[in-house]
């Protein structure tokens, strides 16, 4: 009787069990690596938008704090995208002429919105409500970033589940005085965990359901 | 029936591909909609409504709620936040906006702001003046009396004499101020 497999067939058999596993490892990685990296969840892209508006030169040059435009920030779901009147607020007097601000007036003239492209927008079934993470002390940097350095706004975060859950399983590195929320430029003095610890009964941050599923979605 | 299994196959493997959970046909406030002229989501009320809170704004409105250090705080932190940039934190009148342009405020240290009524304050706020838009839509009633009375607390500031003070306020202040 002659034998089945030639005496080389084990050495084969290893040598692609090998690869194969190898290669099963790779993709999984390569996958891992896309749907964590910056092109599938937009970090640093910056969307064309109506005018170039610089947040750098709004909040960081004039200092304006957050809520003259995002107004409802404190109170509701929706930080607010400001209306043109705001805008025109100062631009009725200041750069009157400026060709950048031609949408802007012709949005005033013609009571048609700006469409501004969303740079900071979780999918439709999450529900996210600003309001409350402004009162438990969750800073406006935490999660948009170094806006004041921001020519052009772009996505900070990923904004992806994970990122969420890093925080709504340990929020206390992540509070801050409720006088220091709209700061762009505040850091912990000091014990940085005995602030967390102080915060998080001052602000009455409750963990219990903080990562139950209702929680986000409904 | 081995093609239908293929293409059953292919279409429960290319199931989940669909975006339709994360854009799901439903309108947001600050979106897009067929369902108005303007294809605005945020409608204006219609003409002539009442908005259900808006007897109670007029009320709040027309009571100056009493002076406590906690009206003050809540005063000081939206004054910063909404008048700052052209008034400045001083009240003085010369904020960033006005450095770059914006015609300058008159001063909250003049003799006729001095004597102009609380009332005043709070119509400028509600309905503007002069280069100044109305601020309405962006300060509610009770943060407008807040900012009344630490523009009150500004004032006073600049015309209230040491020798007033009670003997424990004075030394509370000489202990900060040295």
């Amino acid at each position: 009787m002659t034998q089945v497999f030639s005496p080389s067939a084990d050495t084969w058999l290893r040598l692609l069990a090998g690869l194969g596993a190898v290669a099963v490892a790779g993709v999984l990685l390569v996958a891992g690596g896309i749907v964590r990296s910056d092109y599938v969840t937009g970090v640093g892209v910056v969307p064309r938008q109506p005018v170039p508006f610089s947040h750098e030169h709004h909040v960081g040059g004039l200092g304006i704090d957050c809520r003259y435009c995002h107004t409802s920030v404190e109170v509701a779901a929706n930080a607010g995208f400001p209306p043109t009147h705001t805008c025109m607020s100062c631009h009725s007097q200041i750069w009157t002429g400026a060709p950048m601000l031609a949408p802007v007036r012709e949005s005033l003239a013609t009571d048609t919105a700006l469409r501004w492209e969303r740079v900071a927008r979780v999918p439709d079934f999450v529900y996210f409500d600003h309001h409350v993470h402004i009162a438990k002390g969750v800073g406006c940097v935490t999660c948009h970033g170094r806006v004041d350095k921001m020519p052009l706004l772009a996505r900070a975060e990923p904004f992806q589940m994970q990122w969420c859950l890093d925080c709504h399983r340990d929020p206390a590195p992540n509070l801050r005085p409720s006088e220091e929320v709209f700061d762009m430029a505040w850091s912990p003095q000091g014990d940085r965990e005995a602030l967390a610890e102080r915060l998080m009964s001052e602000n009455h941050v409750q963990t219990a359901h903080l990562t139950d599923c209702y929680t986000c979605h409904r | 029936m081995r093609t239908a299994f293929v293409v059953l196959g292919a279409a429960l493997a290319v199931a989940a591909c669909d975006q339709r959970m994360i854009n799901q046909p439903k309108d947001k406030p600050y979106g897009t909609s067929q369902l108005f002229p303007d294809n605005r989501v945020a409608q204006a009320p219609p003409q002539g409504t009442v908005a259900r809170d808006q007897v109670f704004w007029s009320w709040q409105t027309s009571q100056r709620p009493a002076m406590t250090e906690a009206l003050l705080a809540r005063g000081r932190e939206r004054y910063d936040a909404f008048c700052s940039p052209c008034h400045a934190r001083t009240g003085d009148g010369d904020g960033m906006i006005v450095q770059r342009g914006m015609p300058r405020p008159p001063s909250f240290y003049s003799e006729r702001l001095r004597e102009a009524p609380d009332r005043h304050i709070l119509q400028v706020i509600t309905e503007g003046y002069g280069a100044m838009y109305s601020y309405a839509s962006r300060v509610p009633p009770d943060d407008r009396w807040a900012i009344a009375a630490y523009i009150r607390a500004l004032q006073f500031s600049r015309n209230a004499h040491v020798a007033d003070l009670s003997d424990e306020v004075r030394q509370q202040l000489q202990e900060n101020t040295r």
